[in-house]
This record gives C-alpha cells, structure tokens and sequence, in this order.
C-alpha cells in the first residue's frame, strides 16, 4: 500500500501543478477529510449492528451450527482454516450478502470475518493467505443483480435494462476465476 | 430477476429474526449479548478510520489533479482500435478508487448517451462486475491493522484491468450496437 500511496500522491500534485489545478487540489485534501469522517461514521453504525447480531450468533451457538454447515465449501478454497473455526460463518454470510447486493450487510461481516482470520495469522503485521484470499474475493465483487446500476439504467428510459444482468453475472464469474487463479499463480512463482 | 430482488430484501430482517428467535430458544439474554458485541463496533470503525482517511487523501487528489484525463487522452487510441467508446475508461479507472464517484460518471454516460448506448451497456456491465478495490482493501487491512501486504495489491490491480476487459468482452460478444 505504501508505494501505491506514493504513487497515487506524487502523480497527482505533480499534475495538479502542469494542469495549474492546485486550488481544486488542495480543496480535494481536504474534503477527503470530510468524507472520511461520513463513512467512518456511517460504518461506525452498521458495524456495531452487525457485531451485536453476530454477539448473539456467537452466545447462542448458531455460529458453529452455521461454520460447520458451510465448512465443506469454505475449506475447498480456504485449506488453512482449521475444521469448525469461527471465521467461516462470517466469511460465508459476506460472501452471501455480497452476492445478493447487500453492502450494509456485506463490508462488516467481512470485517469480523478478518478479525477471526487474524487469529489464525502467525504474523499479526503480514497478510495471511486466507486473508488474500478473501480480500480478493471480495474486490472480484460476486453479483448476481447490480440493483443500483439496473434503477439507473431504467430512470433513464432503457427500453430493457435487465439486459444487462447476463453479461454481468457472466463477466464477474470470470473475472473473479481470474483474480484467484492470478492470487494462485503469485503465491506459486514467489515461493 | 423479481425473486432475488424479493428474496434481498427478505434477507437481512429474516436472518437478524432467526438469529434472535434461535437465541431466545437457547435462553441466551439477546438484549444483553447484541449491547456487548456493538460495543466494539465504534473502536473497530476508530481503528480503520486512519486508513480510510489515508486511500481518501489519495484517491480525491487523483481525481482533481487532472492526470486522470491525461491517462485518458494515453489510452483513447487503443480503446478506438478495438472499436469501444472512450467514455467506458472513465468508469474502468474511477470504478476500483471510489464507488460514488463511479455512479456519478456512470449516471452522466447514461443521461449523455441514453440508455441503450453501447457506452451505456459496457459501462453498466463494468459497474456492475468491478468493486471499490481501494476502499476494500483500506477497510479490511485497517481492520486487522496489517501492515505487510506481500503481493496481495498487485494481484487485485492486475484483477481489476482483467475484470475490465473481460466486462468489455462479454458485452461486445452478446450485443450487437
């Protein structure tokens, strides 16, 4: 992350400065302030939401109900997560809420999700392979109805937006094969 | 198409309702475990807050500075050689940066080029198959406070451009403009 923030940083003021948009800039710095602190405060609501649900998951047991009734699909993918281990109820229900669009659900249980990976992680200061894993399962962004996309095709007029529902599901399947075969591909020649 | 939209919207009340219910028959005190498990959202949220704030500063600059129409003008040669509108790389690089910003593009390629457009059609497809890379990997790495991230960003960079033109690829196969 430290030299795509380099990079990101560099590439911009020194654009900034040829396009002579330093102003807009400078503006841009600090509105990221602003909008950093809306999301922060927006997830500061559904993440205690879903951390208290997932308390009472936890207390009840339905998690390990949940973790060994997903077990043999998580552990085809995740081989480093031990049998009955917390972390596949969270990373099963993202993946699920991702799937059916639900981002409110989606980006806090793929929080937890980290958390009990993290447990597993022998080094708490380097990413884990699972924790690859699942974060590019995550930016693959598995879809079966863009919901947002379709009411905007269709506040415009389109004469049939669901059109679109096909090529995405079939491009998204591919494009998230890809990204794991290309996280696999990495892992093989950087060992 | 109807059921999954029904079936989302069923998703969340019906499972927070199971996971109550499931308590109460358990003779688990849900009031009392939902309070202690939310207590620790705010420090988690405090946690990644630094990171958000660190991809925001980056991102935003990107976008004002201009260099993105540059990168633009770069690559509008090769878009035309494979026959796809220049508007589509607009939402291909703002897309894994930031997701409002990519439906305010996306909504302007819509109401510019109407809704049927192939710029529209590819553009939705990308939309719709890319995610907020950078907002994803500072929420979830922030989280766990993961400093080391091995070749865990290029792989998802190298996922994006691949996403992208299999996006392309798959629209201009199944439509005919």
């Amino acid at each position: 992350m430290n030299i795509v923030w380099v990079l990101l940083l560099c590439v911009s003021i020194v654009f900034a400065v040829i396009n002579g948009k330093l102003d807009e800039l400078t503006k841009s710095i600090f509105d990221a302030g602003k909008s950093a602190v809306e999301v922060s405060l927006f997830l500061a609501g559904i993440v205690s939401l879903w951390l208290g649900i997932t308390k009472i998951v936890e207390d009840s047991g339905l998690i390990h109900r949940l973790s060994r009734f997903f077990q043999p699909l998580v552990s085809r993918l995740f081989r480093g997560i031990p049998k009955d281990h917390p972390s596949v109820a969270p990373i099963t229900l993202n993946i699920l809420a991702n799937l059916f669009g639900l981002g409110n659900a989606a980006t806090p249980l793929g929080i937890k999700a980290m958390q009990e990976l993290q447990t597993l992680n022998t080094d708490k200061e380097t990413v884990s392979f699972e924790m690859m894993l699942f974060i590019v399962i995550n930016t693959a962004s598995i879809q079966l109805i863009p919901f947002t996309v379709i009411g905007i095709l269709s506040d415009f007029g389109s004469r049939n937006p669901t059109a679109i529902v096909l090529p995405t599901i079939i491009a998204t399947l591919i494009s998230a094969f890809c990204a794991l075969a290309t996280l696999f591909l990495f892992r093989k020649l950087l060992k | 198409m109807k059921t999954i939209s029904i079936l989302s919207q069923l998703a969340i009340p019906l499972f927070i309702l199971f996971a109550v219910l499931y308590g109460v028959a358990r003779k688990v005190r849900v009031y009392d475990s939902f309070v202690t498990g939310a207590k620790n959202g705010i420090s988690t949220v405090i946690r990644i807050f630094p990171y958000l704030l660190a991809i925001f500063v980056a991102v935003k600059s990107f976008q004002a500075s201009g260099a993105f129409n540059i990168l633009k003008d770069l690559l509008a040669p090769l878009l035309a050689a494979c026959n796809v509108p220049a508007e589509v790389l607009s939402v291909a690089i703002i897309k894994p940066l930031s997701g409002s910003a990519s439906t305010g593009i996306f909504t302007d390629i819509v109401k510019t080029t109407g809704p049927d457009s192939a710029a529209s059609i590819i553009s939705a497809v990308i939309m719709g198959s890319a995610e907020t890379t950078f907002y994803v990997l500072a929420v979830y790495l922030g989280a766990v406070g993961i400093r080391k991230t091995k070749y865990l960003i290029p792989v998802c960079v190298i996922g994006d451009i691949i996403g992208i033109v299999i996006a392309v690829s798959v629209v201009k196969l199944l439509f005919v403009f």
